[in-house]
């Protein structure tokens, strides 16, 4: 299998706080790849720089072969990574179904221009644009909801139309921070069914998750983070029994 | 039944001007006049405060740079007269122009320090107007250009009050035009995105800096509109039509209105002109009618009921008289 990310000594830090440390590790495509650790270790800030929103301290970053600039948040999401948002973050004014349209942005065209003169083409654009988002609600099994405003959803109906919006930009690589968190039992098995979905369609999730079941369930590989280092990596049984790892969730004195 | 409502507001729209000129005097067709040019001004304002949520107290610079663009362009002071036609859309790209200049250094920021910078810049075009003069007289100073070219043929046996009503409703008919289409597009959705979650939209793959700087643009294309149309109506320019208490005046429509609700927008902007006018006129002879004398000065009064009015209107109504229904529309199919 082929790499479709590597990040080579990635680091952020925040005044005196190093929240990356050096974080190298490679994800391969079409895998599922969590991204553990206990809480405060770097797990979102590693989004967060992955995704350009924190400027990085340093190291660098090669997405499907290639040095990947994390200076402009939207190149990232135009060169194909999604995320979602550990508290999520949707544009709670707008219907659900606009949600998703705003997550075809970065794939469609349609200016100032177009807008106003409503030609053909851009007629068939946003066609295009509704009728992709739709089949998006419906994968995520939220079409009902289509109409209502983001903010009105329940929690776990918010979680699922923020990975609809997510997919919306059709990425290689999409990137779960905590999807499960706050969801009851048979939400969490959709979501697991739905994410062994989207790994058979073909894209590539990097999950951040504290819940160890869903965790070891889904994914092939995990990496540990605890103080913004990496501190383990590998098949999830093997993770697991890893005393270092073992000593970072119990914690030492 | 569309068909129909769309006539009955055709009818309304062109008889309105007579009707107002018979019952109650040319003055208050002048009234209607400003009222439709404030219109114009909410409107573009909404888009960069009511779509995309950058609080931009500078707005009516950009009123300025149309108003003068016009004034230059047709008027004894350089001695150019072109025609309105060409000198609109010219006037409507160089007020787009500012907006982008003017827009682009205050990109990072939000809510008040947005406020504040946008306010600056607009005093600082003011002050620009008021000062260009010397060495090269260019607007003429605190003077400010006379005798400018009307933008409608006059001596005709009809008001150019009313002629003026038919150009401006032509300009708002295209401005909510353009204002609707833009509003339901990926551009639209994109200022939205921007205004509920920054974050969130660059991470969809927005250039929030370029649909920004397209809603400053835009914003300010529509005041540059409505300042040479102003310029052209009153045949006379000053510094002094550009002060802050302008841009508050139009911020005012918005927000009252309803930020973001073309129709609420539109309404805001109707009522701040004529309500405080139709005031003006009666808290004079009311007050004699009731103490026997003038106890308040009318001005005075106006502006201490207008302070009222808004804060009675944002603590009942804080989304504006005629917000959006968004929450009906979550009940329909599309
Ligand atoms: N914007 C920020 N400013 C300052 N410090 C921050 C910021 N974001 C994160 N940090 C710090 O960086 C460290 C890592 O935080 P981060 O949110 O990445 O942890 P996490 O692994 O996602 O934790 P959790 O499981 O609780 O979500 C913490 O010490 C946190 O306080
Ligand atoms: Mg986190």
């Amino acid at each position: 299998m082929s790499t479709l990310l590597e990040t080579r000594n990635l680091s952020k830090r925040f005044g005196g706080v190093l929240a990356l440390k050096d974080v190298s590790l490679t994800i391969l495509q079409g895998e599922i790849y969590g991204l553990i650790g206990p809480n405060g270790a770097g797990k979102t800030t590693f989004f967060n720089v992955l995704t350009g929103l924190y400027p990085k301290d340093g190291g660098e970053v090669f997405f499907d072969d290639q040095p990947l600039r994390l200076t402009h948040p939207h190149e990232v999401a135009l060169a194909g990574i999604a995320r979602t948002f550990q508290n999520i973050r949707l544009f709670g004014q707008m219907t659900a179904m606009e949600n998703v349209m705003v997550g075809r942005h970065a794939r469609t065209q349609a200016g100032i221009m177009g807008a106003i003169l409503r030609h053909r083409l851009q007629r068939a654009e946003e066609a295009a644009i509704r009728a992709r988002a739709q089949e998006l609600l419906e994968f995520v099994g939220i079409a009902a909801q289509a109409n209502r405003l983001a903010h009105h959803l329940s929690y776990g109906d918010q979680r699922r139309l923020e990975i609809a919006r997510a997919l919306a930009t059709d990425p290689k690589l999409l990137a779960l921070d905590e999807p499960a968190a706050g969801m009851n039992e048979s939400e969490t098995r959709a979501l697991a069914d739905l994410i062994q979905q989207l790994r058979a369609g073909g894209v590539t999730v990097l999950l951040i998750e504290h819940d160890v079941k869903l965790v070891m369930g889904l994914c092939d590989r995990v990496a540990v983070l605890d103080y913004g280092g990496k501190i383990a990596e590998g098949a999830p049984t093997e993770v697991r029994h890893n005393p270092a790892v073992i000593e970072a969730y119990l914690g030492t004195a | 039944m569309k068909i129909r409502g769309v006539l009955l507001i055709a009818t309304a729209l062109i008889v309105a001007p007579f009707v107002v000129e018979a019952t109650m005097g040319n003055a208050w067709v002048r009234l209607l006049d400003f009222a439709l040019l404030y219109v114009m001004l909410a409107l573009g304002l909404n888009i960069v405060v009511g779509f995309a949520g950058l609080l931009d107290l500078g707005y009516i610079a950009f009123y300025a740079v149309g108003a003068y663009f016009y004034a230059l362009l047709a008027s004894p002071h350089f001695g150019i007269h072109w025609p309105i036609w060409a000198i609109l859309p010219l006037g409507a790209l160089t007020a787009g122009v500012f907006g982008v200049l003017l827009g682009a250094p205050t990109l990072r920021l939000r809510g008040d320090y947005l406020a504040i910078v946008t306010l600056g810049f607009g005093e600082i075009i003011r002050i620009f107007i008021n000062n260009l003069n010397a060495p090269f007289n260019l607007t003429n100073g605190p003077k400010g250009i006379a005798n400018i070219d009307p933008g409608v043929v006059t001596g005709l046996p009809i008001p150019s009050t009313i002629l003026y009503y038919y150009l401006f409703v032509v300009l708002v008919l295209l401005i909510v035009f353009i204002g609707l289409r833009l509003q339901n597009s990926r551009i639209g959705r994109a200022w939205v995105a921007i205004r509920e979650d920054e974050m969130a939209a660059k991470a969809c793959g927005i250039h929030t800096r370029n649909v920004k700087l397209a809603a400053f643009a835009m914003g300010a294309s529509f005041g540059g509109v409505a300042g040479g149309l102003f310029a052209s109506f009153q045949t006379f320019v000053s510094p002094e039509s550009f002060g802050l208490m302008e841009s508050v005046m139009v911020l005012c429509m918005v927000v009252l209105g309803g930020m973001g609700h073309i129709p609420g927008v539109i309404l805001g902007a109707v009522m701040l002109t004529v309500l405080p006018e139709i005031f003006r006129q009666s808290a004079g002879p009311m007050q004699q009618a009731i103490f026997g004398t003038v106890v308040l000065d009318p001005e005075a009064l106006r502006m201490l009921l207008f302070g009222v009015a808004l804060i009675v209107v944002m603590r009942y109504r804080p989304a504006g008289l005629w917000p959006e229904q968004r929450h009906r529309r979550e009940f329909v199919a599309p």
